[in-house]
């Protein structure tokens, strides 16, 4: 009796046996294969971010009780302030609008159109940033609206100012957003002033981005500002980007430096939209040319 | 007849839960890059010190939730833990006679192992990152050992 329990307790003691070691190596190496090749995790992965979701919330709970008690306990001076900084605020955008209708029936006439546009953006729901960090050297954000919003993958993500990012992962109630300032990701962009085309990249930074595909006699100067070019099938064209920050020519390179700097406030804002746009308008990213699902095949 | 060693499970799952909470708590840029994964440390503790606690399914299940928060590859996060754990926990009686300062130096090779496989499976599965920064968390990890060890030795009874 007290050799076969000395030898139980022996055996068990090796808790890291080559066998168990090499079956978990397997399973990982198996899952990362059907995760890379397959997307046939994309229900387990649907299921474990519903499963962090908690995790999140929890950690964004100090933040979020902070801004709670920030906007609750605001004097009456400051609210007013606000409301009156708003009112002009809406009065200037009122006025800018005024302009733009009597724009856009300039230019549907000057395209030939039978009628002026409707409008690209066809529904948005605002979202918010949870204060929670997902991987330090890259540019990512989880917001608190998921598939049970209809949020989309590759879905637009705009902020105050201009373009934030993509919807890449969506679970039931959370999303991961990518920023466009992720040293993965790349947007078309068009130079508002010129019409110039290229592609701008993130370098994992939330105030700078590059471009490195503008050869040295390209037109770009500091200052202009980037739109999107609808180009890639994800984001629809004509929403600002970025503005130009340094051009550097090397002549000696075939290639220009540029940097610029995003306009969203990446970085500031707690905020963010999520945006459906029409499809079958004129600045709508395509559908049929995207590799991402459409919305109807989204999980 | 056989005297069974408690093995202390509770700590163990609350000390990970708390370490990822650690890890995906927002920090300023510059601490950010600093942080030292926590969750690693956590589960280099419990391999060491207590090996039969939680087995190879300890570290595989915290490296999946890793890999979840961090939103990598299925089963990255979950190797590169599994195979630093492993290691730890062949060598745990080792490693446990030793005083903490090279302790603490082996907890820094560990750590590089790992940052270096999650680094290779990030390139092969092109996801490149390249910044020398993400080098960094091994040595701050290594720095904190002590601490780690000393706060984590008084969750449960000494072995």
């Amino acid at each position: 009796m007290t050799i076969f329990g000395s030898g139980r307790a022996v055996h068990s003691r090796v808790a890291a046996t080559g066998p168990r070691f090499t079956f978990y190596v397997a399973l990982a190496i198996v899952l990362m294969f059907l995760d890379q090749r397959g997307n046939w995790l994309e229900y387990a992965r649907y299921a474990l971010s519903a499963a962090a979701y908690p995790v999140q919330l929890a950690v964004n709970s100090p933040s979020a009780a902070w801004h709670w008690v920030r906007d609750n306990f605001v004097s009456r001076e400051r609210l007013a302030a606000e409301n009156a900084a708003l009112r002009e605020a809406n009065k200037a955008l009122e006025l800018r609008a005024l302009r733009i209708e009597s724009l856009e029936a300039e230019n549907a006439q000057l395209r030939e159109l039978e009628a002026a546009l409707p409008d690209l953006a066809e529904r948005w729901l605002v979202a918010e940033v949870l204060a929670v960090e997902l991987s330090t050297l890259r540019q990512r954000v989880v917001v608190n609206k998921g598939a049970a919003d209809g949020v989309f993958k590759g879905q637009s993500v705009l902020a105050r100012g201009g373009l934030m990012g993509q919807v890449m992962r969506v679970g039931p109630w959370s999303a991961e957003v990518i920023l466009i300032s992720d040293p993965e990701h790349a947007v078309p962009v068009q130079v508002a002033r010129s019409g110039l085309r290229t592609i701008a990249v993130g370098q994992g930074n939330t105030g700078v981005m590059t471009l490195p595909y503008l050869p040295v006699n390209s037109d770009i100067k500091v200052d202009d500002l980037l739109v999107t070019s609808g180009l890639g099938g994800v984001f629809p064209a004509g929403y600002p980007v970025a503005r130009v920050l340094d051009v550097g020519r090397d002549p000696g390179q075939p290639l220009a430096q540029v940097h610029a700097q995003p306009l969203a406030a990446i970085d500031r804002d707690r905020e963010v939209m999520l945006v459906w746009f029409r499809a079958g308008h004129p600045a709508a990213p395509a559908v049929e040319s995207t590799v991402l699902p459409s919305p109807e095949a989204a999980p | 007849m056989n005297v069974r060693v408690r093995e202390p499970r509770g700590p163990l799952l609350l000390s990970a839960l708390i370490a990822l909470i650690f890890q995906v708590v927002p920090l300023p840029e510059w601490l950010a890059i600093a942080r030292p994964a926590f969750l690693v440390l956590v589960v280099l503790y419990w391999s060491i010190v207590a090996p039969r606690a939680g087995g190879l399914l300890f570290p595989f299940v915290c490296g999946l939730a890793l890999d979840v928060f961090r939103g990598a590859v299925l089963g990255e996060h979950a190797l590169a833990l599994t195979i630093v754990a492993f290691l730890m926990m062949r060598f745990h009686l080792l490693i446990r006679a030793k005083p903490l300062f090279e302790q603490a130096l082996i907890v820094f090779a560990a750590l590089m192992l790992y940052e270096f496989v999650v680094w290779c499976i990030d390139g092969w599965t092109g996801h490149t990152l390249n910044s020398p920064l993400r080098w960094l968390h091994p040595v701050t990890g290594g720095l904190v050992w002590p601490v780690v060890f000393g706060v984590l030795s008084r969750t449960h009874r000494p072995r």
